[in-house]
């Protein structure tokens, strides 16, 4: 990290992120505009802080926002990168609300939503074997990874649970093979 | 008025705690207190109000306004949104600042190293569980396989994928 972005970058790029994040997959957007396209992070800072934000409780998206926003210029960071990820997207709920409450009904939105989702998916895997690429460089750390993604999300076991007895594990393969 | 505010207040303060792993594990919990308990709203507003918070961009959590503002109108929610917001904000900004203190140190590295496998595992159990829980119909699937494909081998604009997802969707009834 050269030189730390002001405040109002920090708000323009989370507002841009809050924008595109439709059927999910935030995270993805929050790498592209944080990692690749502004380099304010590096692969293993955003990394860390994407495994950071799923330990803390909340919700994930809002969690690495205020991770980033944080890292970047303390706590004005956090609220100038909650502020503008949630922006745009609340009042557009709260209108649609407003409108749903009046007409009671979701023209098209269900295939749309179908939609929107299956691609997001997409997104998060593609998202998931660049950052594999980039940020999972040794047979150990790809072990932890599938043990990850298999229990987690094939065999669905609590998340919690599963954190806490492969993070140590991972730390103690690193430990094992800084020490060589 | 005021007792709904502080029951907003006090469930969704709750649930910002308890939701470990994201905000969808406390949906079960969200629709029964807001259904059976406060009544609030109906059980099929609720799935709508889900719907709907999924299909605007930003994070599907902020079903908990639209709950608010059905219990108690703007003030509802703008309370809803505060309580569930920011219990785990501050969580994540403390854990934030301490990583952040030991920006050089070499357990910091070392976490770093260690994280990162788990992080992308992550990445690829959101997307895998996904794909099981939503109705993944055929047509799904397609979108799925080729949005992945391309994302991870081109260049191209995840909007524009997004919108042919949409658009295909609406045509063969995803």
């Amino acid at each position: 990290m050269s030189e730390a972005p002001g405040l109002p970058a920090i708000f323009a790029c989370f507002l841009t992120i809050g924008m595109q994040g439709f059927g999910g997959g935030l995270s993805a957007w929050m790498r592209r505009e944080v990692v690749l396209r502004r380099a304010w992070l590096e692969e293993p800072q955003f990394l860390s802080g994407l495994a950071l934000s799923q330990i803390t409780p909340g919700p994930n998206a809002v969690n690495l926002a205020v991770f980033i926003g944080t890292t970047l210029r303390g706590w004005r960071g956090a609220l100038a990168a909650f502020a503008g990820i949630m922006g745009l997207p609340m009042l557009l709920v709260l209108g649609a609300g407003v409108l749903y409450f009046r007409s009671r009904a979701l023209p098209g939105l269900e295939s749309a939503l179908a939609g929107m989702g299956a691609v997001a998916i997409g997104l998060n895997l593609a998202t998931g074997w660049r950052m594999t690429r980039s940020g999972v460089a040794d047979r150990p750390g790809a072990a932890i990874m599938v043990a990850t993604a298999l229990t987690v999300g094939v065999l669905r076991w609590p998340l919690l649970p599963v954190l806490l007895a492969i993070i140590p594990l991972s730390l103690l393969l690193v430990a094992r093979e800084t020490r060589r | 008025m005021m007792a709904t505010l502080l029951q907003l207040a006090g469930l969704f303060g709750l649930l910002s705690l308890l939701a470990v792993g994201g905000g969808n594990g406390v949906l079960p919990a969200m629709q029964h207190a807001s259904v059976d308990v406060h009544h609030w709203i109906s059980n099929r507003q609720f799935l709508d109000l889900f719907a709907i918070s999924r299909a605007a961009p930003g994070p599907g959590s902020l079903i908990v306004v639209l709950i608010g503002q059905r219990a108690a109108g703007l003030a509802g929610a703008a309370v809803a949104c505060v309580a569930m917001f920011l219990p785990s904000c501050l969580l994540v900004h403390m854990a934030a600042r301490v990583w952040g203190r030991y920006h050089a140190a070499a357990w910091r590295q070392r976490a770093e190293r260690a994280l990162a496998p788990v992080a992308v595992g992550l990445t690829y159990a959101s997307g895998l569980a996904l794909m099981q829980s939503t109705e993944h119909d055929l047509v799904a699937y397609a979108l799925t396989a080729a949005s992945t494909l391309l994302l991870a081998v081109t260049e191209l604009h995840p909007l524009l994928l997004l919108a042919a997802g949409v658009v295909a969707a609406l045509l063969f009834g995803a």
